[in-house]
């Protein structure tokens, strides 16, 4: 019973890590099945999350605060589509200067607002997404097994895990089962076929980005508004890049894409539990190990030494019409 | 990166000081103003900031040893990119490669302590050139022979290295006598000797790898544009179709100036562990590996560009820290700020202003026919 | 709309790319439910102003009349709306969609797909019936075969409300027996009420299928004539602007010794998918062997190969007695040194770095002899000093060495090139395509270059794949399709019909093309 336990304890966990993973994932899947690479999804979790906590922390309300951090994300999307759509900037630079740039306003904003040393102040109350108790949960818990997974690993999770998850099927449908995801995944392959379509390739990678912003701000927002209660200066500690490894890893689609997060997030969870634990036959793993396991399996696939990742054939390079 | 697509024969060919003063001039200026807002919102007098930020990375001797100091690192990581980028290729792992360049630094300082100085000062160098080249080596690799996007794998081995230096900090290397994840100090007579025990200025951390950055400045110029390999770096980096036909191998190309590009990343390391803080410690790196990437395009990816942006990233960051002591509500982020800005503006904006300055260019200067150019 | 207007009418259209004035004036009238044939060399503005009228480029001024109704065609969108379809050179698909996927992109009908899909589905299998275009419309059209990728287009424009209809190369990709089905359906498509327009700089194509054409020239309009009162050598003449000399002034040739001899040369790609196929070639001293061929018969794979770009996956190269396949010299680097030119089919992907100046272009692949080298050091003043006499030889112009590739027009690149590679004297020369996109007066100068290095015994294979530069050019002609050599005749027997035939694949084509004459 106690392996049992502990499995369900870090399955909880896992799902609390891989929320924020899945949203940023399938916000870069928007961007990239679009055409345009985004490596700035870190950089607009981080600002999202700020925004949303700063908001949150003046206005007592999380959802307004969710709504601050969703806007912060897309606004940072659209400067990003500027560069690269309007503009035909480099999209890795871009990316990046998003990235440098809200690493260092995030606290300098943070520092001057609030004077707590680029915090935001400890939220609580209506000001944080709490957990919810699914219905049935009390009277269900004496149920053998069920009962006990129901309780603690579906139940009591923040609206915003249980958004995630509504997010991979709702994603996927958009994607294959829209006019606007058909188009999207016309542009980031074959961007000339779109145009000479009768639709506006830059609009279509402006809307994409949009969707990119929208989601990367909800997990931006679950950091500070849901996981944690206020900003903490870098708080997304390169979520951002390891969401983009788990698109790559997922090979750009919704389902496996989940998986991948899901993947990264029990080896953090298993990470925090085996600290220091000496496994019979292995010994003692270094965590640090563990905490490069993600990056090191998105290389080896990369590298084509764990099956192959296509990317979008027209992915990085903007769009110019030729003669 | 500049890849330049066949335009319908531009009349008046845009001279030198427009693509390479003028422009990034604008770029930059855009990105102060930019951040004087921001300076203006969290209730600080722009104006100011920079007077203040001027002084103090210029206004008296010890800030331009400072400023200098810290030049360093962006001359290192500006070229580490600029090689990479002629080659066609987007290192985002100088910071990875930095820091373990730091580890051979370290390694050889704490375990060859017994070699004299001039002994250890090429030691030191070829370990730092080394662990860093080798870290590149690996994304460097699959790029040339698995087609890995090099963009994504130079990122994962940026988190890979993070996790690898503490590794060793934490378990390996630390001092026994300490807490703190780093290793014991390294001993004097491995020092790198400081520039104000040779000329007379007041002590400051600037040292004698700030004389290596400048050899290497002038190495690279060689190396780019007057030597055979230079030559075949550029092929590839401009058309590989072209370098296959003419028998150059991009593979092998790719991973040359990549180990290149690592092995200049991995000379901050020498900067920074033999050089200042003598000792092994984590983070050093700073982030002047992703600042590299500004300073190379800055720099417009020539050694003189680049130790230029080095030189004004190196005052953005010791006027910075005087910007944080002395202005109220500015602390040192600010300047993490406006080098994202210029990144922003000199990089992922850099075809914004160009064709309005390129068309005002051509309205005032007179009208030459095309073949007198 | 009344009947007497034309479909498509065009007053004055002008359009500029900075100082290149790409369509001056051009007027133009096409008449409902005929074919209509653009016809002139690459670069005289027919893409351009087809372009525009796609909607892809706006015009500086002129306007556009669709049914005698003045159009204000700004994008792609409102060309459709028009009533305008295009199938581009290039075609514009999404290689990892279906038929139907691609068919649909842009008019889905409605934001779901799925009711879209089987309107369109019923929709389309009518088209197909109706025009003889079957396809199957659940097939990945990265695997379709060319040929039906452009039925795919052409069905696109269809489904659209298509009621002009314009075809800009279309044959470039296909093989004559293809290009016959292709302009069966055109046919279909005229007696439907349809109006076609074709755009080509084959003249063999206007003169089979149109019934009006009009020729360019350097961005203007020079002629509007019935094809019934016209002939091919009156629109070359139109094309160009003076009579042409189709024929290249040359002695017989006088071949010697074997030089390289290409044996069961087999090349299969890193998809597995086999580029040549038993070749079996002999490249003699003092003769121009000729490769004819449609472009993606293998004609690329044998130059990289030869070149030593690629390693093939079986069979022998001998040159001079010596085996190169496995040896040391099979590289693209050796070769040279052995004795190897190569001018490469594509100047802007390989045969030059256009954001290079021309004296580094000069030097490309012999970067490391050692009058460009002194020490560690590049010879710079070395590299601007050949540059100078290549320019001089070859009267390369504007004559600056410093000047960009990309500074030069396509004539003087290719003159580049071949400066570079005749320059170094090798015994073999392999030339791809050596006149595409180069004007008039260059071709006659290259080709003049190329018969001297012939005269000079020197052994030389040309490949390209414009049939009538094999047959004027060559001494001995090899016809290629399918990665395999279909067979090889003599240039003065051979006749255009025989090679179209033998391109399509017919390997007895002397026989079968008897019976069809």
């Amino acid at each position: 019973m106690e392996t049992f336990q502990i499995i369900v304890l870090l399955l909880d966990a896992t799902f609390r890590v891989a929320t924020p993973l899945v949203l940023a994932a399938l916000a870069g899947m928007f961007s990239e099945r679009a055409g345009v690479v985004d490596i700035g999804l870190e950089g607009k979790m981080l600002g999202a999350a700020f925004a949303a906590a700063a908001v949150a922390a003046v206005s007592g309300s999380a959802w307004v605060g969710l709504g601050a951090g969703i806007l912060t994300s897309i606004a940072l999307s659209m400067l990003h589509a500027y560069a690269c759509v309007t503009h035909k900037g480099n999209q890795v630079v871009s990316g990046m200067a998003i990235n440098i740039v809200v690493a260092g306003l995030t606290p300098t904003l943070g520092y001057a607002w609030f004077s707590m040393g680029g915090q935001t102040p400890s939220l609580s109350g209506d000001a944080r997404f709490k957990s919810i108790i699914l219905p049935f949960a009390e009277s269900s818990r004496d149920i053998p097994i069920f009962g006990y997974l129901y309780v603690e690993l579906i139940s009591n999770h923040n609206i915003i895990v249980y958004l995630a998850a509504a997010a991979v099927p709702i994603c996927a449908w958009i994607l294959y089962k829209t006019r606007f995801g058909l188009r999207v995944r016309a542009v980031g392959e074959n961007p000339h076929a779109v145009d000479t379509a009768g639709i506006s390739v830059d609009w279509l990678r402006y809307k994409a980005l949009i969707m990119t912003g929208f989601l990367c701000g909800i997990a931006g927002s679950y950091l500070s508004t849901a996981h944690g209660a206020g900003f903490i200066r870098d708080m997304t500690a390169g979520k951002g890049y390891l969401a983009l490894a788990a698109l790559i890893f997922g090979k750009w689609r919704p389902v496996p894409t989940l998986f991948a997060c899901l993947l990264f997030a029990f080896t953090d969870a298993v990470q925090a539990r085996l600290q220091g634990v000496d496994l019979p036959l292995i010994g003692v793993i270094p965590v640090q190990f563990i905490q490069a396991l993600p990056y090191i399996l998105t290389v080896l696939l990369l590298a084509g030494f764990v099956g192959k990742a296509h990317p979008p054939k027209a992915i990085g390079e903007p769009y110019i019409k030729e003669r | 990166m500049a890849e330049e697509k066949v335009k319908f024969g531009a009349p008046l060919k845009i001279p030198g000081w427009v693509n390479y003063a003028l422009i990034p001039l604008v770029n930059l200026i855009a990105a102060l103003l930019i951040s004087g807002v921001v300076i203006l919102i969290i209730g600080d007098n722009p104006i100011e900031a920079l007077k203040v930020l001027i002084y103090g990375a210029f206004g008296y001797p010890e800030a331009v040893g400072y400023t200098l100091y810290y030049t360093t690192n962006f001359i290192f990581t500006g070229l580490a990119v600029a090689i990479a980028f002629h080659c066609g290729l987007f290192n985002i792992g100088a910071e990875g490669q930095a820091a373990l360049g730091g580890i051979g630094v370290g390694l050889v300082c704490l375990y060859m302590d017994w070699m004299p100085l001039w002994m250890i000062i090429p030691f030191a160098m070829g370990a730092a050139a080394i662990f860093g080249a080798a870290w590149a080596y690996i994304p460097a690799y699959l790029q040339a022979k698995r087609g890995s996007h090099i963009v994504i794998t130079t990122i994962m081995f940026n988190f890979i290295a993070a996790s690898l230096m503490t590794y060793l900090l934490v378990e390996v290397l630390i001092d026994p006598n300490g807490q703190s994840p780093e290793s014991r100090p390294i001993i004097e007579t491995t020092w790198l000797p400081y520039i104000h025990e040779v000329v007379s200025m007041p002590k400051t951390p600037l040292n004698l790898s700030f004389v290596y950055a400048l050899i290497l400045s002038a190495g690279f110029y060689f190396l780019v544009w007057h030597t055979r390999w230079g030559y075949e770096i550029r092929v590839v980096g401009q058309n590989e179709t072209a370098a296959r036909y003419a028998g150059i191998s991009p593979s092998k190309n790719i991973i040359l100036a990549m180990m290149i590009s690592g092995a200049l990343a991995g000379f901050v390391g020498v900067n920074e562990i033999q050089g200042v803080h003598h000792r092994l410690i984590l983070d050093f790196t700073g982030g002047y590996g992703f600042a590299g990437i500004a300073v190379a395009l800055m720099g417009r990816n020539h050694p003189i560009g680049i130790f230029l942006a080095a030189l004004l990233f190196g005052a953005l960051y010791q006027g910075g820290s005087e910007l944080a002591f002395e202005m109220k509500s500015i602390n040192k982020e600010m300047v993490i700020v406006i080098q994202g800005l210029i990144i922003l503006f000199s990089g992922a904006l850099e075809h914004m202003f160009r064709p309005k300055i390129e068309a005002i260019y051509r309205r005032f200067a007179p009208a030459r026919p095309v073949e007198a150019r | 709309m009344s009947e007497q207007s034309p479909a498509l009418e065009l007053r004055r259209i002008n359009k500029s790319f900075g100082p290149v004035h790409a369509n001056k004036d051009i007027s133009l009238s096409v008449d409902r439910g005929s074919i209509h044939g653009i016809v002139g060399e690459n670069g005289a503005g027919k893409s351009t102003l087809m372009s525009i009228v796609y909607g892809f480029y706006q015009a500086d001024s002129g306007d556009i009349c669709v049914n005698g109704q003045n159009c204000h065609i700004e994008n792609p969108q409102s060309s459709i709306e028009a009533g305008i379809g295009m199938v581009h050179q290039h075609f514009m698909l999404v290689d990892t969609f279906t038929v139907l996927e691609n068919i649909v992109l842009g008019v889905e009908g409605g934001y779901r797909l799925s009711a879209g899909l089987a309107s369109a589905r019923k929709e389309l299998i009518r088209l197909e019936k109706e025009y003889a275009l079957e396809v199957n419309v659940d097939a990945t059209v990265g695997d379709l075969p060319v040929g039906l990728r452009q039925r795919v287009e052409i069905l696109k424009a269809l489904y659209r409300g298509a009621e002009i209809l314009i075809l800009d190369e279309p044959t470039g990709v296909l093989t004559p027996q293809e290009a016959d089905h292709l302009f069966r359906i055109l046919d279909t498509l005229r007696d439907q009420g349809k109006t076609v327009i074709l755009i080509t700089h084959k003249l063999r194509e206007i003169m089979a299928i149109t019934d009006n054409v009009s020729v360019m020239r350097r961005g203007e309009m020079v002629a509007h004539v019935k094809t019934s009162e016209t002939s091919k050598a009156a629109l070359a003449e139109l094309m160009v602007g003076r009579s042409v000399l189709l024929q290249v002034e040359k002695e017989p040739a006088r071949p010697k010794d074997t030089l390289v001899a290409v044996r069961n040369l087999t090349y299969i790609d890193a998809d597995d998918v086999p580029r040549l196929k038993d070749i079996n070639l002999d490249l003699k001293a003092g003769e121009i062997l000729g490769i004819a061929g449609v472009s993606g018969n293998g004609q690329s794979e044998l130059l990289e190969v030869l070149g030593g770009m690629l390693t093939p996956t079986s069979g022998s190269i001998r040159f001079e007695g010596k085996e190169l396949v496995g040896s040391k010299a099979f590289a693209a680097r050796n070769l040279r040194k052995i004795g190897f030119g190569h001018v490469p089919e594509d100047r802007h992907r390989s045969g030059l770095v256009l954001s290079f100046s021309a004296n580094e272009c000069t030097v490309l692949g012999y970067h490391d002899k050692p009058e460009y080298n002194r020490g560690l050091r590049l010879d710079r003043r070395a590299m601007v000093e050949t540059c100078q006499t290549y320019i001089e030889k070859y009267d390369v112009r504007p004559p600056d060495p410093y000047l960009k590739a990309s500074g030069f027009s396509g004539g003087n690149q290719q003159k580049l090139v071949l400066a570079r590679e005749m320059e170094q004297n090798p015994d073999v020369l392999l030339v791809g395509q050596p006149t595409r996109g180069v004007d008039i007066g260059a071709i006659e100068f290259i080709h003049k270059q190329l018969i001297k290095m012939r005269d000079a015994g020197k052994a030389i294979l040309v490949v390209s794949v414009e049939i009538e530069e094999v047959m004027s050019l060559a001494d001995r002609i090899a016809v290629m399709f399918d990665g395999g050599i279909v067979g090889e005749l003599a240039a003065s027997e051979a006749t255009e019909a025989q090679l179209g035939l033998m391109m399509a694949g017919v390997r007895d084509a002397s026989s079968g093309a008897k019976a069809a004459v």
